[in-house]
């Protein structure tokens, strides 16, 4: 009876079959980059890093969070580079001495979404504090993030700026990313603050019918930054390799690129790498 | 309806003309859900047939923690082992985060109390005097555990696939220790999710077919396995 025996020959090919399986480890070196969903959702990053890694011969690994936990992972030495979207955080998070070199790379702006009917009659308000003041009077819904995230951060300072400090029932955090906000707020025909690029990324291909009601006046603006993480908090960073990713993401080829970037016609990022820090 | 389904069939045609991207996430699922299904045999198996068959102090205790960490949601192993994982965590030096072996890590733990409490019971219920009569035959302590083993065969095989069916429509795990990096540690299940971020609801729900067809494959096999 063969079947009498321990199964040995089958203990040990289930060990090779393992050690087989992780053969294949990635040979070329890694670049890991926290980023923002904003970024990884719209296609510009599968636009930008082929470039960059055919040039060094490296991968770029992008982790995609929100802004919030991407300086989070970037503190605790888990990345080695952040491509970010909150100036506040990140002046903080270069003064704080976790992240160094900090450089602008791109901007766009937030806009204040909600339905074509445009129930709280904000679509002519010049204002942003006006328009929001017009949506929590008007009783609408209100989708917000909720995920200290960048454009999170950006609304609670707007709604600060607006003197609105109480939230009733007409305001929902909802801790989801841009996309799935935008389409909840859709689906239940409410207001939302978002990115002009995740916003076009999915009107253009018909998965929202929300429009874009302001503000009429300023432009919210939307500044995206690359900074590198602090080498002598973590020394096992891939620092030279970081400010390398950096250097291209500020030089004319990797602002040509993002310039480039557009969904049905329209541009998501605008260039901003003027100004060295 | 219209929209889903347009989705859903532009998907699997992607999906069956071995788009590269749908490849590589299969692929990615297969590995780690291989790996972390063997390594959850490995200890669970032995722990489950330990449980049914002696009996030593705390036993009980084993079973009921055991048990409750059936319950243990996805999301707080992978934090737990985020904290573990992350380079200011005590295995930080190893440089495992968002790497295949952390979502590994991560699925072990999480499939191990399925293997062992499942394999305990189909052990339990095999029949006392199955390893009796091993034993009356001549047979030494070993054989006659092998004995059971293989009376319980069939609900041990049914711990080990549904140890490889959960950890591979896991998402949370996956997402948090390994980060969703396309061809590296994106698995389908996060594929999906960051479809259904993207509103390419109909994608995902294709992608969510090629997970199950590899479920599909993963019986089959077992099937084939048990007959020879």
């Amino acid at each position: 009876m063969p079947h009498d025996r321990f199964p040995l020959s089958s203990v040990v090919s289930a060990i090779l079959l393992v050690l087989g399986l992780w053969a294949d480890a990635p040979a070329a070196e890694r670049l890991k980059l926290a980023t923002t969903t904003s970024t990884e959702n719209s296609g510009l990053l599968d636009r930008l890093h082929p470039a960059f890694e055919r040039k060094r011969g490296v991968r770029v690994h992008a982790i995609a969070v929100g802004t919030g936990k991407a300086l989070r992972l970037g503190r605790n030495g888990d990345v080695d580079v952040v491509l970010v979207h909150a100036r506040k955080a990140e002046e903080l998070f270069v003064a704080r001495g976790y992240g160094v070199r900090r450089r602008s790379v791109m901007y766009n702006d937030f806009v204040i979404v909600g339905p074509a009917s445009d129930p709280a009659g904000v679509s002519g308000v010049f204002d942003a504090g006006e328009a929001l003041r017009r949506i929590r009077n008007s009783g609408s819904l209100w989708f917000s993030r909720g995920d200290d995230s960048g454009t999170h951060r950006k609304e609670m300072q707007l709604w600060e700026k607006a003197g609105v400090g109480a939230f009733g029932p007409w305001y929902r955090a909802l801790g989801q990313g841009m996309g799935r906000t935008l389409m909840a707020a859709d689906e239940k025909g409410a207001y939302a603050i978002t990115d002009r690029g995740t916003y076009i990324a999915l009107a253009a291909k018909g998965r929202i019918s929300l429009e874009i009601q302001g503000p009429r006046g300023k432009r919210l603006h939307n500044p995206y930054s690359a900074i590198a993480v602090n080498p002598e908090r973590h020394p096992h960073v891939k620092f030279g390799l970081a400010v390398k990713y950096i250097d291209f993401l500020t030089s004319a080829e990797g602002q040509r690129i993002i310039r480039d970037f557009r969904l049905m016609g329209r541009p998501l990022f605008y260039p901003d790498a003027k100004e060295a820090r | 309806m219209e929209y889903l389904l347009e989705g859903f069939a532009d998907g699997l045609m992607r999906a069956l003309q071995a788009d590269p991207q749908v490849m590589r996430a299969a692929w990615v699922t297969v590995k780690i859900g291989f790996a972390a299904t063997i390594l959850a045999s490995f200890l669970g198996l032995p722990a489950g047939f330990l449980l049914a068959t002696a009996r030593f102090r705390g036993r009980g205790l084993a079973i009921t923690l055991l048990q409750t960490s059936l319950g243990l949601p996805t999301v707080v192993i992978g934090l737990l082992a985020y904290g573990f994982l992350s380079r200011r965590g005590p295995l930080g030096f190893a440089d495992l985060l968002f790497t295949p072996s952390a979502i590994v890590i991560g699925l072990v733990v999480l499939a191990i109390p399925l293997v062992a409490v499942f394999s305990m019971t189909s052990v339990a219920s095999v029949d006392e005097r199955a390893r009796e009569t091993a034993l009356t035959l001549g047979a030494s302590g070993r054989l006659a555990a092998w004995t059971v083993l293989r009376e319980a065969r069939f609900g041990l095989a049914a711990a080990v696939l549904a140890a490889f069916g959960r950890v591979s429509s896991e998402v949370g795990i996956a997402m948090m220790l390994g980060g969703n990096v396309e061809g590296y540690t994106r698995t389908l299940t996060t594929a999906i999710a960051l479809e259904s971020m993207k509103g390419e609801f109909g994608f995902g729900i294709a992608l969510g077919a090629v997970l199950l067809a590899i479920i599909l494959a993963a019986n089959l096999l077992s099937r084939f396995i048990q007959r020879l």
